[in-house]
């Protein structure tokens, strides 16, 4: 894709602006939908009908709910520390949007086919911490500031978990690649990592390693994006709604985008990493370079769907449980998946 | 060690049971009434909006008095006794020209209190609850059906009447006196 663009328009400043530009094409429509599944699943779970009335069975109610938040006034608070109040909304989408640089969108299309994908992926997640911070603490807001603080610890207890996960991948592919990731997982659904990757019988020794990891890697990723059941930065009931409280009109439009944006690059990084990516789960069936965008699209929509779906069965965690399922559950199991993974790679 | 295990187990069975249950809540009947397209039914008996049958009302003012909130305002013009104004329905004779029955629904407590004593029973509660407005004024009803200047011409037939009646009187009142004298 970045050859065929190249070829056509040259190596020049306009290329690179269409391929920065490609997957917030994606990202736009794909945020709507996910409003819309949000509202529409909430809705049916407790047995409700959600939105009907913008459009058929109110399938514009996400473009009404953003245009009323565009509509609204952009407050900033007199005793809010003004510069950092608003910059924050766009430092935390700036972060999601940067891991879209390595997500492998099809075997032709990767916005930077670079080494260091994984490595890349996890800096930049990073960066919304300094966002989620900013903006509740320049705030000036009691809640605001808790919720912030208690994004950040969760954020940096679950990214460890997480990063093991990410780290065993690595050591079993032998490439922090995402594309290359990809690439190996081709041929039929069981060369997909989460059961064994591609190789002889042996890999199912290393299938009950795979799947606690990659449920290690989705429960932490869960917390990262501030989630329920991990969700008690944003906790409704005793924090408002935690660091954007006190946001407004467009720079809390930005948060919500930055949050369903971010869920679906955890989504897309389970999908590489243990799903198959881009892969047709039936070899060579409906593959190609089209399809792999459709099926990479569809494998991360169902892993967000599956997101929403825990999000409306399970009830929110105290601060305690949640450090004890980060530090005594996912931790261990994690590191022994990592070892045993290790273990598999320099035997077999 | 064991309890450690099992407690994960736990959490990891009991939210598949969980997410077993939502999802089949998913394809359940939904319990959302649709409000404008469809009503979830009001008993028959419920106390909404007022309505009056003007055409039989007697103009007795008894559901006025009943108002604890003094909603109903009602002003009568007498008939000419040459005048038939025919029976209400419950077979009552009519006396009397409502020439204004007023209802301030902004001010109505829907006690229903206004209702029982009504001789003709055309005084009610329907069903209907839905006449919010913008202006409070508004939610003032006047069920008369008699136009301004007929009430204007009652008023003046009765006026005339009673001048009429009273000059006859008056002309009658020295004649008896006069009677009366002479036969003293």
């Amino acid at each position: 894709m970045e050859k065929f663009l190249v070829d056509l328009i040259g190596d020049n400043l306009i290329t690179i602006l269409i391929i920065c530009v490609i997957p917030l094409l994606f990202l736009l429509p794909y945020a709507l939908v996910a409003i819309l599944a949000e509202l529409k699943i909430s809705a049916w779970i407790q047995d409700r009908l959600g939105p009907m009335r913008t459009g058929p069975w109110g399938i514009l109610q996400p473009i009404a709910e953003v245009v009323k938040l565009l509509q609204k006034e952009d407050i900033t608070p007199a005793n809010a520390s003004k510069l950092l109040f608003n910059i924050a909304p766009y430092v935390i989408f700036t972060g999601s949007y940067a891991a879209f640089a390595v997500i492998p969108f099809s075997s032709s299309f990767v916005p930077s086919n670079i080494n260091i994908g994984i490595f890349y992926l996890l800096a930049v997640s990073a960066f919304a911490v300094v966002g989620i911070l900013m903006g509740g603490w320049a705030s000036n807001n009691k809640y605001s500031l808790y919720g912030a603080i208690r994004s950040v610890a969760q954020i940096i207890s679950y990214e460890i978990p997480g990063a093991i996960a990410l780290l065993a991948i690595v050591t079993f592919a032998g490439t922090m690649n995402l594309q290359l990731i990809n690439q190996m997982q081709s041929g039929w659904f069981w060369n997909w990592f989460i059961f064994g990757g591609p190789g002889s019988a042996y890999k199912l020794f290393i299938i009950p390693f795979m799947i606690p990891l990659a449920l290690t890697y989705f429960i932490a990723t869960l917390a990262e994006t501030n989630r329920t059941p991990f969700d008690i930065p944003e906790a409704e009931s005793e924090l408002v709604s935690g660091y954007h409280t006190e946001y407004s009109g467009m720079k809390f439009a930005m948060f919500f985008f930055a949050e369903y944006s971010n869920m679906f690059i955890v989504a897309a990084i389970l999908t590489t990493l243990f799903l198959g990516g881009w892969n047709s789960p039936f070899n060579n069936f409906m593959q190609g370079p089209w399809w792999g965008a459709f099926w990479f699209i569809t494998k991360s929509f169902f892993v967000v769907l599956l997101q929403i779906w825990i999000r409306w069965t399970v009830p929110r965690l105290r601060v305690d449980q949640l450090m004890y399922l980060s530090w005594k559950v996912l931790l261990p199991i994690s590191i022994v998946c990592f070892f045993a993974l290790g273990l598999y790679r320099m035997l077999v | 060690m064991k309890k450690y295990f099992y407690n994960i187990w736990l959490g990891l069975y009991t939210t598949l049971v969980g997410m077993k249950i939502t999802f089949s809540h998913i394809f359940q009947k939904k319990v959302t009434i649709q409000y404008p397209d469809e009503r979830y039914p009001i008993p028959d008996n419920a106390r909404n909006r007022l309505y009056v049958n003007i055409d039989d009302c007697i103009g007795c003012n008894q559901c006025s008095n009943a108002c604890p909130v003094n909603c109903i305002t009602i002003e009568t013009v007498k008939s000419l006794p040459t005048e038939d104004l025919g029976t209400t329905s419950t077979g009552q004779k009519k006396r009397l020209w409502v020439t204004k029955f007023d209802i301030d629904f902004a001010k109505c407590c829907f006690c229903g209190l206004c209702t029982f004593p009504c001789p003709t029973e055309c005084i009610k509660m329907t069903t209907f609850f839905e006449y919010s407005e913008y202006n409070r004024n508004n939610l003032l009803y006047s069920f008369v059906n008699l136009t301004p200047e007929e009430i204007q011409a009652k008023k003046d037939q009765l006026a005339a009447y009673e001048k009429e009646a009273a000059e006859k009187k008056a002309a009658a009142k020295p004649a008896v006196d006069g009677e009366t004298n002479k036969n003293s």
